[in-house]
């Protein structure tokens, strides 16, 4: 089993190897690079320590959590963000959140989740904090070299060589904004729900959110309460599923009919009945018919979206069209005269110290090419941690992706045939999807169906290791 | 134990666990000396003061930060009559999880069986299996032998009754086996058929190094069943000649307690796989 135990900043030994460019770099052994040390990043640090390797961790703030710390720069989270997937969904699978937790826990209570995760398994140490990544680069015998320089640029470039790397940078970081026609000229205030954190900031305004997501939903409530008034503009009609069902989180009540192994038309009849007999037929409220049926688009959790609608705190409006000097042209004709305009339109995953064609994706589409999102075809010690969306928690997923890839590394010096396989089977499988058939595919590329997409890794881990 | 890894638990998920209030208690030693926390789950019928008699203070005096967990519906922990293995379990994954470090997990008696399950939910820093009734009919067939009077009515849904003879040596004064075994309450209905007949542990999670221990004079776990218990972690068991089968209890309990610390000094390499 390989073993790195040799804490201590990662120092440059000049006689061990240089860059391309003649700079020295440190040689960090069979230790193992993971970057970020959010959700995704932590688990991944914990199982390859587990599973007996080494780890350098680097994350660009000076805390853990990622996305779900607040304080961060980066981090999409506003003030009442909860979460939309139950406990049993939402936790690690080895680390339960404390049973005495709301089902649905508050933002806040995740970071602290987080916190204990980190200390529970003394994985600080491994993290070094403040230290962003700027180039990953594959080097021969399928190692990486890894510049860091302190967050914010400041101080000289360090190079190390390692055995592996896990890309755990998050997908919410990078705002996407659309392009509208006339947007320059637009006079209210403009912003991305990234920036949005408080309801004070929509206090007594008149309100357009864009985006029928779940952020988009969730600042629409928020508008409802706050502002003066507000729209909230929406490319398609969605089926907006309660929090609740028959008294239970809804995503429980689905994951019953999964355990029944009830087929998906039928699960998606009884999930059309049970919202026509609970929530009713939105079109009566000037909503757009769902053009898909459910599971086909990320799913909506919002019980009160439609409970501001039906009171007239929110006015669902269709698309935008174009932005004029006060007001902002729908596609149905109308205009309206917003002073704030929130962009809920969501983010893109972004590797800016990769070289594309690593991933798969080498015009810079964006969209990498990736077995189980994770394998990249022709780097067998490389993984992407986290980068799905799926219709439930991300951390369970995460935690398996990172067993998988530990298992990997091992069995690369234990059992190499078996690596070799699945290698070959990455190759073979690349671009490969885990969700029914996805509206608009091309643009949710990394969405994925929790029970479809956990089977899969069950089956990637069954074969590994020959069971 | 090459059995495969359960990723998916959808039954789980949909059906999560019903919180209960739990009784942990805890001695935990003045200076922390960065050693584990050990996490003491007592078999069916006992609750944490089995621990808390001996056990958690001499732990801690060697500087192990010691706690103990009443299962549900056992010493202080909320009344379950409707409990099973599976809230058993529950209960010692959140207890552990809940302690500041990764947790060594003792388990004892059918506590053991508990704590095996738990090893599959919760990656343990190690494992001690105390006397481990892992259950089955063997287990019932022997308890059947030494005690019918206490052990028929189980069958029924009653109460378990372990007698003083199967829990202790005669080196423990007649009073104190007294008092312990008035002390004594009853698993859940279930949970107790669940020991019979319900599913074998699925592999541990995060290769905890597990120690099994025990007694050859045991009168509720007989030697074969503690070999085998042994043999499904690669192991052979530890035993202390002489003594019942509550070791925590029993006269000489302090020479277990000390074989497990001395262990866990020595810093067991994990499992192997």
């Amino acid at each position: 089993m390989p073993s790195s135990t040799d804490l201590g900043r990662p120092d440059p030994d000049p006689t061990v190897a240089l860059t391309r460019d003649g700079r020295p770099v440190s040689d960090r052994g069979d230790t193992v690079c993971v970057i970020g040390a959010g959700a995704s990043g932590l688990t991944a640090v914990k199982n390859l320590r587990e599973h007996g390797f080494g780890v350098d961790c680097y994350e660009r703030e000076t805390g853990i959590g990622g996305a779900w710390n607040w304080r961060h720069d980066r981090s999409p989270v506003y003030a009442s963000t909860h979460l939309i997937s139950s406990r049993p969904f939402t936790q690690f699978p080895d680390f339960p959140m404390p049973d005495d937790w709301p089902d649905y826990p508050h933002h806040a209570q995740l970071l602290s989740y987080f916190e204990r995760y980190a200390d529970h398994f003394d994985l600080r140490q491994h993290i070094w904090f403040g230290t962003e990544v700027v180039r990953v680069e594959p080097v021969e015998g399928d190692r990486w070299d890894v510049t860091t320089r302190s967050t914010g640029g400041y101080g000289p470039e360090r190079t190390s060589r390692y055995a592996a790397v896990v890309l755990a940078n998050g997908h919410n970081w990078s705002p996407k904004l659309p392009r509208y026609e006339g947007l320059e000229q637009f006079r209210g205030e403009v912003m991305h729900a990234s920036s949005y954190k408080d309801p004070a900031q929509l206090r007594g305004k008149r309100v357009l959110v864009v985006g029928g997501g779940n952020t988009g939903c969730d600042i629409a409530v928020e508008a409802a309460q706050q502002a003066s008034h507000c729209w909230h503009s929406t490319r398609r009609g969605y089926w907006y599923a309660p929090k609740y069902v028959f008294g239970r989180p809804a995503d429980q009540v689905n994951d019953t009919l999964l355990a029944l192994r009830v087929p998906l038309r039928v699960r998606q009849w009884l999930y059309h009945r049970t919202l026509r007999l609970t929530v009713g037929d939105l079109t009566r409220f000037g909503l757009p018919r769902p053009d898909h049926r459910v599971y086909e688009t990320h799913p909506i959790a919002n019980s009160q979206l439609i409970y501001y609608v039906g009171h007239g705190e929110i006015t669902p409006v269709p698309d935008l069209t174009r932005f004029h000097d006060r007001t902002v042209a729908l596609s149905d004709e109308r205009e309206i005269d917003p002073e704030l305009v929130i962009f809920a339109t969501g983010y893109l995953p972004r590797f800016e110290f990769l070289d594309g064609a690593v991933l798969g994706d080498a015009d810079g589409s964006g969209r990498p090419r990736l077995w189980l999102n994770a394998f990249a075809a022709g780097h067998p010690t490389l993984a992407v941690v986290g980068l799905v969306q799926p219709d439930s928690g991300v951390f369970t997923i995460a935690h398996w992706q990172s067993v998988l890839f530990a298992r990997l590394l091992a069995l690369r010096t234990a059992r190499p045939d078996r690596a070799a396989a699945f290698g070959r089977r990455v190759a073979a499988g690349l671009g490969e999807r885990y969700s029914p058939k996805v509206k608009d595919s091309s643009r949710h590329w990394f969405e994925v169906g929790h029970a479809d997409y956990l089977r899969a890794l069950q089956r990637a881990l069954d074969e590994l290791e020959g069971k | 134990m090459s059995e495969r890894v359960r990723i998916v638990r959808a039954w789980e998920w949909a059906r999560p666990e019903r919180p209960a209030r739990r009784e942990v208690l805890s001695v935990v030693p003045e200076l922390e000396e960065g050693k584990p926390p050990l996490l003491f789950v007592p078999g069916f019928g006992h609750g944490a003061w089995a621990f808390a008699e001996h056990w958690l203070s001499h732990a801690a005096s060697r500087g192990f930060p010691a706690y103990a967990l009443s299962l549900r519906g056992h010493g202080g922990s909320e009344p379950a009559p409707a409990a099973t293995l599976r809230s058993y379990t529950h209960d010692v994954v959140q207890a552990a999880a809940g302690l500041p470090r990764q947790a060594v997990l003792v388990g004892h008696g059918a506590g053991a069986r508990v704590v095996a399950h738990a090893l599959a939910r919760y990656p343990a820093r190690a494992a001690v299996l105390v006397a481990p009734v892992f259950g089955g009919w063997g287990t019932f067939g022997t308890a059947l032998r030494r005690n019918p009077v206490g052990t028929l009515p189980a069958v029924f849904g009653g109460r378990l009754r372990l007698n003083r003879r199967q829990l202790f040596s005669r080196e423990l004064p007649d009073g104190e086996a007294r008092r312990h075994v008035a002390r004594l309450g009853r698993a859940g209905r279930r949970a107790q058929w669940q020991l019979l007949t319900g599913r074998q542990p699925e592999p541990a999670v995060g290769r905890p190094p597990v120690l099994v221990l025990g007694s050859p004079d045991d009168r509720v776990v007989p030697s074969a069943a503690l070999a085998r218990a042994a043999r499904r972690y690669a192991s052979a068991p530890l035993l202390f000649p002489g003594m019942g089968h509550d070791l925590m209890l029993d006269a000489r309990w302090r020479e277990p307690l000390d074989a497990i610390l001395d262990w866990l000094e020595k810093d067991p390499a994990p499992a192997r796989g």
